[in-house]
């Protein structure tokens, strides 16, 4: 019995008001749980954000918090159908990231067999469904030699690039005026590499 | 009303008729306590709660605050927020929001004893505890409809009440609206020195979880029932 005919079979067997309350207050329970397990299970390509952004209206911008209340049974179905249509949109997406993912992992094994076909190709881990900022290249080996003869071959990256540079935290903290600590990585590791050069070339005169 | 497990008995608080028959599940548990003369409620709290808030801070990333959707005790709130016509996507759960903030700070912020103790009970139990200046109030606790036009607290400042909101109230006031802050005529005060820790039970969660969290507050508060 698929969701639609599960939720008819409640709404018909209500025999009275209240009772049809419960069943839509029963069937919302349902789909929350079920919507809250592909949201997690799918973290972090799967949506979490359910509510819709009103016209005009900014996703951060802050919004009165309505006051609970007892729902009637309109209310009741239209929260429920609302949880429908989340439900079914989110196995859309569920579907079509698991096709992604599927079809990332074959390109992926055909880059490791024929990478000389795939030269340059990147492939993200976030692309099979991994975490982090990995990412899988056909690269050539020893460079140009590698291009050259033809030798290419699958590599991955380390991984994240590093909060700050190792260069900066490398310097004694008394060097470091709070000016170069607030710098970001690629002037602060330039005004070191410039000291080094001023250094060495102090030191061979 | 069951014994707790910790030697407190949470008190069980009323409901009213149309509320407990439209939303059987729903409780209100409260508990008087007694704070010692110090430090006040609202001083900085000690440096082993503000310890416990770090070493809590430490079990969320991202990915636990969207799992935590799945668990027991979070996913019961969730549930109840829409059978009660809150959305806790758009406005999320006390848990929820406990973590999103953590996200966004970094950390789970010290704020004040009170406010520190609640947020651990929180974190650990994922039940919501509120407190209330016990002298404020007049006789038991429960959870009615409001009246149209009711303030808030019984402050003269206090904005109108539309009817028909669930609101948590004494034998006089409503004294806050459903998983919100309590108005401000009834909150704690430094000067406070009994206080009402009370909290909500809902379909799904159990009268233990609902005392475990009320006696975490008790304990870290250093208070006497």
């Amino acid at each position: 019995m698929n969701l639609s005919e599960r939720l008819t079979t409640d709404r018909v067997a209500a025999p009275s008001q209240r009772a049809a309350r419960d069943s839509l207050r029963s069937q919302i329970a349902r789909l929350e749980r079920e919507l809250a397990g592909l949201v997690a299970a799918g973290f972090p390509h799967i949506s979490a954000a359910g509510h819709r952004v009103a016209v005009g209206e900014r996703e951060d911008s802050p919004r009165a918090r309505p006051a609970p209340r007892l729902p009637g049974i309109e209310d009741l179905e239209r929260e429920r159908d609302a949880l429908v249509g989340r439900l079914r949109d989110t196995e859309v997406a569920v579907a079509q990231r698991e096709l992604h993912e599927r079809r990332a992992r074959a390109l992926l094994q055909e880059m490791e067999l024929e990478p000389a076909r795939h030269k340059f190709m990147r492939l993200r881990v976030a692309d099979l469904g991994g975490r982090g900022c990995g990412v899988y290249e056909v690269r050539p080996r020893l460079g140009l030699i590698g291009m050259l003869a033809g030798w290419w071959r699958l590599t991955l990256s380390s991984g994240c690039p590093l909060g700050r540079g190792r260069a900066l935290s490398a310097r004694p903290a008394s060097l470091s005026s709070p000016r170069d600590r607030s710098r970001s990585f690629g002037s602060a590791s330039r005004a070191a590499s410039r000291a080094c050069s001023r250094a060495s070339a102090a030191g061979g005169r | 009303m069951s014994a707790g497990v910790h030697d407190i008995e949470a008190i069980e608080g009323w409901r009213a008729r149309e509320v407990e028959e439209e939303l059987p599940g729903l409780g209100v548990a409260f508990l008087h306590v007694d704070l010692p003369r110090s430090p006040s409620p609202l001083s900085a709290s000690p440096q082993p709660l503000r310890e416990r808030l770090q070493t809590l801070s430490n079990r969320f990333n991202g990915a636990k605050a969207i799992a935590l959707r799945r668990e027991p005790v979070p996913s019961a709130y969730r549930v109840f927020f829409r059978h009660i016509g809150l959305d806790p996507d758009a406005f999320p759960t006390p848990i929820e929001a406990a973590v999103r903030q953590r996200l966004i700070d970094g950390g789970f912020l010290t704020r004040s004893l009170l406010a520190d103790t609640l947020l651990v009970s929180l974190v650990d139990t994922g039940v919501p505890v509120w407190a209330l200046d016990a002298q404020a109030l007049d006789g038991p606790l429960g959870v009615r409809l409001s009246r149209e036009g009711e303030p808030l607290g019984g402050g003269r400042q206090s904005p109108p009440l539309p009817g028909d909101r669930l609101v948590v109230a004494d034998s006089r006031l409503a004294l806050a609206t459903l998983f919100d802050e309590p108005a401000a005529e009834c909150s704690v005060k430094g000067r406070s020195r009994r206080v009402v820790l009370y909290a909500l039970q809902v379909p799904g969660v159990s009268w233990v979880c609902v005392e475990e969290a009320l006696w975490i507050c008790r304990s870290t508060l250093g208070a006497r029932g």
